[in-house]
């Protein structure tokens, strides 16, 4: 094996190590008959298992690290408040005080906990002002860090004028422009996950923020449903079942087309929780359509549908999460879907 | 870096201009699009894992020379490797792999019985080994009659990519991972906040969070090392030279002949792995060569840097954005109630 010449000037000719030749016999021989696959992790798939191979059934990426109460709150908060905006400045345009009060309380409650939530999660909160160190488009936190710096202050500028009855004007002002920021607080989000490696997040990128914002504006609709002047409630309810039109037809959009990694939102406890969220979203929205006869039973159809739709667009956001976490833990939805690209490629 | 006889890069005298595209595909200068006017050529490292013995030398040189904590002392019971992978205190991992493959008739053959070891020593270096009875052609499993099959193990030293186009780079929002003169990919502890978006931005699952401390750790290339013109402790301590360090583009070549070397020996299983600048990440600082499918190691076939999509999934987010706002408005339009 060594070609090389130990003398006293040193060692001479080629390296031993770097040019062994390993098992170098029988030239020419294939060697696709292998037996390796990939652990099963005790369920039985629905579809035929693809084959593939992994390195002892070890995932390939590294699962992130968050916290799922922290960024599925994240999540839901930063819908909640975004599109509480919308209706805030709607209800003040439209001359409803009590819906545009019930909205605007809502988004800076819910951006602060949004907020709360993020600092929490970090490893150095102490340091969470280094979000702001530099400002980076092709980071979805840095830019959504810019957005919440800007947004935050809006949203309770808003609500303070709103309930001392201050600085009226300034008030107005402070709505309309977190109004033009909810949006984008709504579906950044979406930005967020999919722009990870993360099969089930990366994959969905095209309708997920389609589904936050619709899940942004049920849960909206259902804080003011929920606690709002049944009089002046009309357009949350139109919101509400546009919202749920908008979260359910998207989702179902994407995961068709998201093929093999559309699975983790169909298995094990992230398929329970994105159940629970269609059906508290569909009824919730079909109660919200209905207002209900009489004072007290309209009232009490109000605040079902308010809390149905709320726990919907949470229980969304947790499903989505914890189904992007399974789909990184299973090196299956790594390295199929993958093996699929290069095998189009190469034909 | 001393041993540059002929560096592409050097011949033609300074680095070529950065490619336009910053998200994806080819950049033939990193450190040059990073805002390094006059970087040093970008180094990196080829692992070639068909001389890899699996001696773990690399990962306890880089625990000892970065002061790496422990991480846990686990038996996987799954092989001999018990590291497991790489994260936030495991910065070099060998994988190692144990295959049941059909009789191949290769020199380090399965079964053992009847072979006469001190025979075989007595007659090294004299005369060539026996060659095994060829295999029948065209059988695929098992070939050999009573249906041995042959163990083979497979050893790879696996290491953060340094990838041309790196995920967890692009996605940090405070700038703690940063791209060095030399083209690496480093994380500064000290600014670092523990957000940990880089962990699932990762392609590769190299990046991770330690826990006590908060913060994301992983290979740095051993910056210190470089900085004063030493090679990373890992390739220091390699005693095969299965970890090569030095300027990518004479990595580059001296795989290709490598690999050239091995299919003209009949290991025609041998092949690169991230070395093309082609590929979803524009090519590795750190590539390999590997006998086996990427996934067999734990390596993604076809790795994609996550933020290639970015400007699709800003465009999409806006619409949606717009739609919400539309839906806004529609809510409140109509009859009054
Ligand atoms: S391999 Fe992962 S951690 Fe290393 S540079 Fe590439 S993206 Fe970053
Ligand atoms: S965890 Fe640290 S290095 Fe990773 S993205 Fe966040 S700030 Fe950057």
């Amino acid at each position: 094996m060594s070609e090389s010449d130990v003398t006293r000037g040193g060692l001479r000719g080629a390296r031993p190590g770097r040019d062994a030749v390993t098992g170098a016999q029988d030239a020419g021989r294939s060697r696709r008959g292998r037996r390796r696959r990939g652990r099963g992790r005790g369920e039985q798939p629905m579809v035929p298992e693809a084959r593939f191979s992994s390195y002892y059934g070890r995932p390939i990426l590294n699962k992130p690290t968050w916290q799922a109460l922290d960024i599925a709150g994240y999540l839901f908060l930063g819908g909640l408040a975004g599109a509480s905006s919308l209706l805030a400045a709607g209800g003040q345009a439209s001359g409803r005080p009590g819906l545009a009060r019930v909205a605007k309380l809502g988004a800076a409650g819910a951006i602060s906990g949004s907020l709360g939530a993020l600092v929490h999660d970090l490893g150095r909160p102490a340091r969470f002002l280094n979000m702001l160190r530099v400002f980076k488009p092709t980071s979805p936190m840095s830019m959504g860090s810019w957005l919440l710096a800007g947004y935050a202050p809006l949203t309770m500028a808003a609500a303070a004028a709103d309930v001392t009855g201050r600085a009226r004007v300034a008030g107005a002002g402070a709505t309309a422009a977190a109004a033009c920021l909810g949006p984008a607080v709504a579906t950044y989000t979406a930005v967020l996950l999919s722009d990870t490696a993360v099969p089930s997040w990366h994959e969905g990128y095209r309708e997920l923020p389609f589904v936050f914002a619709g899940s942004a504006s049920s849960a909206a609709a259902g804080l003011a449903l929920a606690c709002a002047p049944a009089g002046q409630t009309a357009p949350a309810r139109r919101m509400a079942v546009l919202g749920a039109g908008l979260e359910l037809g998207a989702f179902q959009l994407m995961k068709r087309r998201m093929g093999l990694v559309a699975e983790p939102f169909e298995q094990g406890g992230p398929h329970r929780l994105l159940r629970a969220a269609e059906l508290l979203t569909a009824g919730g929205a079909a109660l919200a359509a209905y207002p209900g006869t009489g004072r007290r039973r309209g009232r009490a159809c109000a605040v079902a549908a308010g809390v149905a739709l709320l726990t919907g667009s949470a229980a969304l956001r947790f499903g989505v999460f914890h189904a992007g976490v399974a789909s990184a833990e299973d090196p299956r939805y790594t390295v199929v879907p993958q093996r699929e690209r290069l095998r189009a490629r190469t034909g | 870096m001393s041993e540059g006889d002929t560096t592409a890069v050097s011949a033609t005298g300074g680095e070529p201009p950065p490619s336009g595209n910053l998200l994806s595909g080819p950049q033939p200068n990193v450190a040059g699009a990073a805002g390094y006017p006059d970087a040093p050529p970008r180094v990196g490292f080829f692992t070639d894992t068909s001389v890899c013995i699996g001696c773990k030398a690399c990962e306890v040189a880089c625990k000892e020379w970065n002061a790496v904590p422990e991480d846990g002392l686990e038996l996987t019971g799954m092989s001999y490797d018990n590291t497991q992978g790489l994260g936030a205190d495991t910065w070099r991992h060998v994988a190692f792999i144990e295959q049941r493959l059909p009789e191949t008739g290769r020199e380090p053959g399965g079964g053992h019985e009847g072979f006469d070891a001190f025979e075989a020593a007595r007659n090294l270096g004299t005369s060539p080994s026996p060659s095994p009875s060829p295999s029948p052609d065209g059988a695929i499993s098992p070939v050999s009659p009573d249906g041995r099959t042959e163990l083979r193990w497979l050893m790879s030293s696996d290491v953060c990519k340094h990838c041309t186009h790196a995920g967890c780079l692009d996605v940090c929002p405070t700038g703690a991972l940063f791209r060095t003169e030399f083209g690496t990919v480093v994380v500064q502890a000290d600014v670092c906040n523990g957000c940990g978006y880089c962990v699932p931005a990762c392609p590769y699952g190299v990046i991770d969070q330690r826990k006590e401390d908060g913060r994301v750790w992983k290979c740095t290339l051993c910056y210190d090392r470089l900085g004063v013109g030493m090679e990373p402790a890992c390739a220091k301590s390699c005693p095969t030279d299965s970890i090569q360090f030095g300027p990518l583009e004479e990595l580059r070549a001296r795989a290709a002949a490598r690999v050239a070397q091995l299919h003209a020996a009949g290991v025609t299983e041998a092949r690169l792995y991230g070395e093309s600048p082609q590929d979803g990440v524009g090519g590795d600082g750190a590539f390999f060569l590997l006998l086996d499918e990427p996934e067999v190691y734990g390596l993604p076939p076809d790795p994609v840097v996550t933020t290639r999509d970015l400007p699709a999934m800003w465009r999409h987010a806006a619409v949606a954005a717009v739609s919400l706002a539309a839906l806004g408005v529609a809510s409140f339009a109509g009859r009054r109630r």
